[in-house]
């Protein structure tokens, strides 16, 4: 793919799950009880574009990808654009804003209070997402903030673990690969030690600034 | 009366999926991705075949509570047996073999036996009974079941003085039912109740909806209908009925006790751990309801339960 196309491919990806769900809807092909399938199709790409977002990081690691750290931000922001939609789904559709019982439901649920604080974790990184953030607060401390992104998988992805019933396949799945992404930061990066070949390769300007490991 | 053969036809195939139905304006209802809400309700225009049963006798306990369409019945279906998503039963029960099928009764009764299900059928006379069905899961449907008295068929099997309890089991046969090929539950399915319970003229054992032969995913040929308890409790595809001396261990009960209890029953004031059980979606409504005690039938079957602590005996 043209290096021009990758960032309007991806903005375009990440909206295909929801422009399915507006057809569906349209469509009257959203089960009979569409406000808990719309709820369980926008947690399912919330979850899957976070870890997708956290992949980033280990592919550049362990295959010497590079293309997707363009994209990393943008699918980050994805993830919350469909947690927030998730979200809203639950306080408007679900709830029909009835706040004595979201309250109850956040305080006394324990996977909605976790999926809950999985939101609210995702919000500052959100909002210092831009470039202009990163420069008032300094790198360092933005480093430090984004790291939130970790905890905000586990809540989470352990907010869909508490939901299910019976079939944990799917949960476990998205542990699974949550987990790998995460010991993949432990392990040495690929060419930490390699060849002056390696090392000489002049590193991705503007890359850097950005790079959360 | 009724014909069998004819009943053997996909059920699916006989009607056109029109129904009322909510239609969300999906994401772009929430206002983040700038269109409105769309809620729209279209008017039913279910064509209804020509039934199996006809001159059904309609039963007793009616609601006059608009009917849940039977699209909506025959596709949203909690049956692991099938798959776990809500989908799945309509998607993979339809090549499941309810003939020919036996009906086991056995263990504390003068008359074990194992019965054809159409000698079982005959022996009663079938009726209309339009339940409020609410499943565990805080949603809701109205259905019109075609059945018999329960009651009736544990008279028949004359139970001894040990008879406490009756537990039935759903078939065991991961060819026919490829959701048992994955240990999501301890297959096969069982569930059960006191033997009180059984005789309560409420509890039935249906054999068709809407006025025709159950479609499978719904649990054909047989299964159990407790209108005041969750519906986990009313059991699919019965291939034993056991009288017994002690408690059987029911499937959910036994998956997560501190969840699913054996009693079951509709309870607005116990939570589930996970969700709250006051209130309830019916299947094509917007707005929750408040749920009822025991469903709505209280006054028929709280006194079943004079005495217990229902919050204990969940």
């Amino acid at each position: 793919m043209p290096r021009r196309l990758l960032k309007p491919g991806v903005f375009v990806a990440c909206l295909l799950p929801l422009v399915k769900l507006g057809v569906d809807a349209a469509r009257d092909h959203l089960s009979p009880n569409p406000i808990a399938e719309s709820m369980n199709r926008l947690g399912f790409w919330t979850l899957t574009l976070l870890l997708a977002s956290l992949a980033a990081t280990p592919l550049k690691t362990f295959f010497g990808w590079t293309a997707q750290m363009r994209v990393r931000k943008m699918v980050g922001l994805f993830a919350f654009f469909y947690a927030a939609l998730h979200f809203t789904t639950y306080l408007a559709l679900d709830q029909a804003f009835d706040f004595s019982d979201i309250g109850a439901d956040i305080v006394k649920r324990k996977f909605i209070t976790i999926g809950f604080a999985a939101f609210v974790t995702l919000v500052p990184l959100a909002v210092t997402s831009t470039d202009a953030a990163v420069k008032r607060l300094g790198f360092r401390r933005w480093k430090r903030i984004h790291r939130l992104v970790y905890v905000a998988a586990v809540l989470g992805v352990v907010h869909f673990v508490w939901r299910v019933k019976a079939d944990y396949l799917e949960p476990a799945l998205f542990a699974l690969t949550l987990t790998v992404l995460l010991f993949a930061r432990f392990v040495p990066a690929r060419g930490k030690k390699a060849s002056p070949a390696e090392t000489g390769k002049p590193k991705n300007a503007g890359q850097e600034s950005l790079s959360r490991t | 009366m009724w014909n069998l053969k004819e009943a053997e036809v996909t059920p699916e195939s006989l009607y056109v999926r029109r129904r009322e139905f909510l239609s969300l304006g999906a994401a772009g209802a929430l206002g983040l991705a700038g269109s409105a809400l769309s809620f729209s309700c279209q008017a039913s225009a279910k064509e209804n075949p020509s039934p199996t049963f006809s001159n059904l006798k309609r039963g007793n306990f009616p609601t006059d509570e608009k009917q849940t369409p039977i699209a909506d019945v025959t596709t949203y279906n909690n049956y692991y047996e099938f798959g776990t998503g809500k989908g799945d039963p309509a998607e993979n029960a339809g090549s499941f073999h309810t003939r020919p099928w036996t009906v086991a009764l056995e263990g504390e009764i003068k008359k074990p036996e194992v019965v054809d299900i159409d000698d079982l059928i005959q022996r009663f006379p079938l009726e209309e009974r339009i339940y409020r069905m609410r499943c565990v899961e805080a949603w809701s449907m109205v259905i019109p079941w075609v059945g018999f008295p329960l009651a009736e068929l544990i008279k028949r099997a004359e139970p001894t003085s040990n008879a406490k309890y009756v537990a039935f089991t759903t078939k065991l046969d991961s060819g026919e039912m490829p959701g048992q090929k994955r240990n999501v539950l301890d297959w096969p399915y069982v569930e059960g109740l006191r033997i009180d319970e059984t005789m309560h003229p409420l509890a039935i054992l249906a054999i068709g909806l809407y006025g025709r032969t159950l479609p499978n995913q719904n649990g054909a040929p047989l299964r159990l209908v407790v209108p005041w308890k969750y519906g986990f409790k009313g059991i699919k595809a019965i291939v034993k009925i056991a009288f017994l001396k002690d408690q059987p261990a029911t499937t959910w009960n036994k998956m997560a006790p501190g969840e699913y209890g054996f009693y079951a029953n509709v309870n607005p004031e116990v939570d589930h751990p996970r969700w709250t059980q006051a209130k309830e979606r019916r299947i094509g409504e917007f707005f929750k309801r408040k749920t009822l005690p025991f469903n709505g039938y209280a006054d028929h079957v709280a006194k079943l339960y004079t005495g217990m602590d229902l919050r204990k005996s969940f």
